[in-house]
This record gives structure tokens, C-alpha cells and sequence, in this order.
């Protein structure tokens, strides 16, 4: 489940993100200083080599990275908040007992019970950024959140239990 | 005609005419390095059509590109990218220094060479083109590879190192005393260290004396600080190189980013007039007899660049063909030789240095970027592709047992 993304300094370019699939390929992601960036897939005979690199405009990288998903993106963005803030992204499944299955996210009052945000919904494969509080929940959806580490886990106990056991 | 009519006439027809080289060598996909020395040996002494009123212009036109082409080398990089290259390939550049200065320096003491030119050769021998490398590395779309950062780390360390092997150079150049030379060599060391702790910790504060978004001002704001740095360097024999490099260095942010832009034309004027001024001032006739040497020094020393690039990109757990690439790619010799060639001769010693480094960077700078695709080769990537089978056969193998 858990993807290492491997971050490298290009000195005088930019930097470089791979990211090694379970297959055993290495696609990255090389970012110039100028702005400019190119997704590079790397050769299966010489996993050192980058096989092909597409140089992208912003609006196709932005059109590649909906395409993909945009949780992948959310956490490696948290990732950067964890060290500074405390910050935590977590992907929370919303199992089939919970009470608000056939509900409304406003039900749950994640935020003003938490604290914590919900960034996206993750359905079969499809990605709702920035839910409302009328989007509806299904039994499996997976819940992106950010919040604190105490948020998250009150969060967790809410969608599975309905209520926060006290920790305090 | 005038002299001052004369100078119109000689320096905008030169300029055309590096115009279209420079077009010519962007066609044909080579560096226009060659083809500016080249332009310079047919106009200089001895040359088909000797220049008589631009050379001093083109003497200050090229002592501002030495200083421009440094400064711009220092813009590209921020200080932690120095710092960290510098923790992480250590050992690359030592091999770096080893395989390919010393080489340089033997060459000349056969040669008959005082010590101080056997300096200068290894300084010319040493040091790969960071131009010419990060274009090549563009070009083949090389940039994503995994054997890059280490190609670029040892760039960087070397353009590191030159911050203090100019001093010791200068110094030994104006025939100083040992102190005199240690003198300057710490005032350089204590210099870099100062350069490199504010920029690393107080970035912001001289980039500060800047507005970003003012262009005019920054142009010449920019210009201005490392013109002056430079001359106080020079004053103190620290080379006004390495001034101009540590004024890159210490910018930051957005001022870095935005003066990258506004200095990279001037570069590029200036730095086309350095390249012709050190082919105006060497006589093509002189090259001939040091082609064989030349090209002798440019064999060997090519192959322990090869070396090099192979030994550190195997330290840093690259496979077999990425550490060839790593070498071949390397090999380029470019301004920072013919920069260390420049000082050299404007102390003038040995009178044979200047057309043995012109010919020695016209054979290594052609032949780097040739070499460099060598791996692109067919034959290279069938090589590539069978050891790929084999090592997927091997694992197949051994999952199935």
C-alpha cells in the first residue's frame, strides 16, 4: 500500500521524484527551477536510464495529475506539512456498519467535532476533491483527511462508531 | 577610416560573424565554444585577417565574460545544493582531482614545463565544461536519469573546487612568496566558508540590496556588485573568477532567478568575446606543433574522465550502463580550461601553454558531446537489452526453484 516516493536534488536543475511501482518500473517526475517539468519513464532493461521523457505544459500536468488521482498528490503534499505542523493525511475507509452510510459527510460534523478537514472522497476508482457537506456516503468510500494526529483518530472512531470515545 | 570608425566596422562584422557560427553550431548540434576559438585564431596575430583596432575592446569585453560566465555559474547554484553535493560525492571528487589533474600536471613536467604551468595544465585537464555537460544531458533527455545527479554533483564540486585552486594559481602566477601564497589562499578559504554560512543561513540578506521585480535596477545593481567584488578580489589575488562566483552564490530566491535572466544575454555577448580574444591572442601558427601533444593529453586525459564519471556513479549504486554513460558524458573540457589557460598566458609563462590548451579544448569539447551519445549507439543498447533477458531469466530462475 505504501509508496516511497524518492525525491533527488538536480543541482543547477531542479530536482527529480521517482516513484518505483510494485512492478518493478521507475516512473519520475523531473521538476525545473524555471517551472517547467517532464514525467520520464524509465527503460525495463536499464532501470537507470529514463526511456522516453515528455516535457508537460502546466495545464497538461494538472490534466495528467486529475487523471491520476488526486490523493496521491494530497498526501505528498501533507508529507511536507508532517515535520513543520503536526499535520497528518489519512485515508480512512468508511466500513459498512457505520452509521452514516446512506448519509450525508455534513452528517458526520467532522469538522466541528475534529477539527479535521475532509479533502476528498475516493469511490471506485473516482475521485471527489473537495466534498460538500450534501455529498452523500457510501459503505467503502475512502475519506481523505487532514488534521491533527488526536483529530484523525476521534475521526476514525466517529465514521466507525457514530461517537467519539473520550480520550481525555 | 578612423580608429573609432574602424572599431564600428571590425567588432560588428565579428559579432555577425559569431552570429552565424553560433546558428551554424546549434544546426548541427555542437557547442558554439569551437567554433568562437577558431573565429578568434583566424582574426588574431597570425591569423587570415588580423584584427588592428578592436583588440583592447575585445580584451575588456573578454575579462567581463570570465566574470559573467562565473557569476551565472553561481546563480545556478544555491548553497545547500553546494553543500549537499559536496557531503555526498566527496569521494567522486577526489577521484575527480586524482584521475584527471594529475595526468595534466605530469604531461607538462615531461614537456619540460615549469612547476607553475604544471599547475595550470592540471587545472585544464581537470575541470569538465558545466555548460556544455547540462547541455548535452538536455539534449539526450538525459535528465531524468539516475546517474544524473552524480554527473552534476561532480560538476558542482569541481566549480567549488575552482574557488580555490584560481587563488593558489593567481598567487603563484605573480611569482609570490610561500607566504604570500598561503596568505591568499586562506583569505579565499576564509572567504568561500563566509560566503557559503550567509548565503546558507542569512540568504535573504544580501539579496535583499535587490528589488526582484525591478529589472533595470537589478541589471545594473547586479552587474555592479560583481564587477566590484571581482576587482577586490583580483586585488588580493583571490582572481576576480572567483569573486564573481561567490556573488552568484550569495544571491537567492527570486533575485537569483530573476538576475539568471536578465544576465544570461550578457553572458553570452561577453563570454563569445572571452572565447575570441584567447583565439585572437594565440597564433594558429603555433598550434601546430602541439597537436600531437595535444591530442596525446586529450586521449588520456578523456579516458580517465571516462574513469571518473564510471568509478562515482558505481559509488552511488548506478548499473553498467549508467556508469558508462555517467563517463562518457563527462569528458567535455571547456571555458573553465580556457578561463585557467587565459591567466596563465596574461602572466606569460610558457609561450607553448595557449595554443596547446586551444588545441587540446577544440578536440575534447567536439569530442565530449559525440562521446557522450556513444551509449545511445545501437550496439550499446542491444548490449543494454541482453544483459536486461539475462537478469530477468536469472530471477525467473531463481523464483521458480
Amino acid at each position: 500500500m505504501t509508496v516511497r516516493v524518492e525525491k533527488v536534488d538536480l543541482p543547477g536543475i531542479g530536482t527529480r521524484h521517482d516513484v518505483l511501482t510494485e512492478s518493478g518500473r521507475r516512473v519520475g517526475v523531473v521538476s525545473h527551477r524555471n517551472g517547467s517539468r517532464e514525467l520520464a519513464v524509465f527503460d525495463i532493461d536499464d532501470p537507470d536510464a529514463s526511456r522516453e521523457s515528455v516535457a508537460l505544459t502546466d495545464d497538461e500536468a494538472a490534466a495528467l495529475a486529475d487523471v491520476l488521482g488526486a490523493s496521491m498528490m494530497l498526501s505528498h503534499i501533507m508529507g511536507i506539512g508532517e515535520h513543520l505542523t503536526g499535520l497528518f493525511t489519512e485515508q480512512l475507509k468508511l466500513p459498512a456498519a457505520s452509521p452514516y452510510v446512506g448519509g450525508v459527510l455534513g452528517d458526520t460534523k467532522a469538522r466541528t467535532r475534529t477539527s479535521t478537514s475532509i479533502v476528498a472522497i475516493v469511490r471506485d476508482k473516482e475521485v471527489i476533491p473537495s466534498p460538500t457537506p450534501a455529498t452523500p456516503l457510501h459503505s467503502g468510500d475512502t475519506i481523505v483527511a487532514v488534521g491533527t494526529r488526536k483529530g484523525l483518530d476521534a475521526l476514525a472512531e466517529i465514521l466507525t462508531h457514530g461517537s467519539a470515545r473520550r480520550t481525555d | 577610416m578612423n580608429e573609432s570608425t574602424l572599431l564600428l566596422v571590425e567588432v560588428g562584422a565579428l559579432l555577425l560573424a559569431l552570429g552565424l557560427l553560433s546558428r551554424l553550431a546549434s544546426r548541427i548540434g555542437i557547442s558554439p565554444i569551437p567554433l568562437y576559438l577558431v573565429a578568434g585564431l583566424a582574426f588574431g596575430h597570425g591569423g587570415a585577417i588580423p584584427l588592428s583596432a578592436s583588440e583592447g575592446f575585445f580584451e575588456i569585453g573578454g575579462e567581463i565574460g570570465v566574470i559573467l560566465l562565473l557569476v551565472m555559474l553561481g546563480l545556478e547554484y544555491t548553497a545547500t545544493e553546494l553543500v549537499d553535493s559536496l557531503g555526498r560525492s566527496r569521494a567522486a571528487g577526489i577521484f575527480d582531482v586524482a584521475l584527471n589533474a594529475l595526468p595534466g600536471a605530469a604531461f607538462a613536467l615531461l614537456l619540460g614545463w615549469g612547476p607553475i604551468a604544471a599547475v595550470a595544465l592540471a587545472g585544464i585537464t581537470w575541470v569538465s565544461s558545466s555548460g556544455v555537460i547540462a547541455k548535452v544531458l538536455r539534449d539526450l533527455g538525459r535528465l531524468g536519469n539516475r546517474e544524473t545527479p552524480t554527473i552534476l554533483s561532480v560538476l558542482v564540486i569541481e566549480d567549488l573546487a575552482m574557488a580555490f585552486y584560481l587563488p593558489i594559481l593567481s598567487t603563484l602566477l605573480v611569482g609570490a612568496s610561500l607566504f604570500a601564497g598561503a596568505l591568499s589562499l586562506t583569505i579565499a578559504v576564509l572567504v568561500v566558508v563566509c560566503i557559503l554560512y550567509l548565503a546558507l543561513r542569512h540568504g535573504k540578506l544580501i539579496s535583499r540590496l535587490f528589488a526582484a521585480h525591478h529589472n533595470e535596477s537589478l541589471l545594473l545593481g547586479v552587474l555592479g556588485l560583481t564587477l566590484l567584488i571581482a576587482g577586490f578580489a583580483q586585488q588580493v589575488n583571490v582572481s576576480a573568477a572567483v569573486g564573481a562566483f561567490l556573488v552568484g552564490i550569495a544571491l537567492s530566491g527570486q533575485v537569483a532567478h530573476s538576475a539568471e535572466r536578465l544576465l544570461s544575454p550578457l553572458r553570452d555577448l561577453f563570454a563569445a568575446m572571452f572565447f575570441v580574444f584567447f583565439g585572437l591572442s594565440t597564433d594558429p601558427a603555433a598550434i601546430v606543433p602541439v597537436l600531437v601533444p595535444a591530442a596525446i593529453l586529450a586521449v588520456v586525459t578523456i579516458s580517465t574522465k571516462v574513469l571518473t564519471g564510471y568509478l562515482a556513479a558505481r559509488r552511488a549504486g548506478i548499473g553498467v550502463p549508467g556508469r558508462w554513460r555517467a563517463g562518457f558524458v563527462l569528458t567535455a573540457r571547456g571555458e573553465f580550461s580556457i578561463v585557467i589557460a587565459g591567466l596563465a598566458v596574461s602572466a606569460g609563462i610558457e609561450p607553448q601553454l595557449a595554443p596547446l590548451a586551444t588545441a587540446y579544448v577544440l578536440m575534447t569539447v567536439v569530442a565530449g558531446p559525440v562521446l557522450a551519445r556513444l551509449p545511445e549507439a545501437n550496439w550499446f543498447r542491444a548490449a543494454v537489452k541482453r544483459r536486461g533477458d539475462a537478469r530477468r531469466a536469472a530471477e525467473a530462475l531463481s523464483s521458480a526453484n
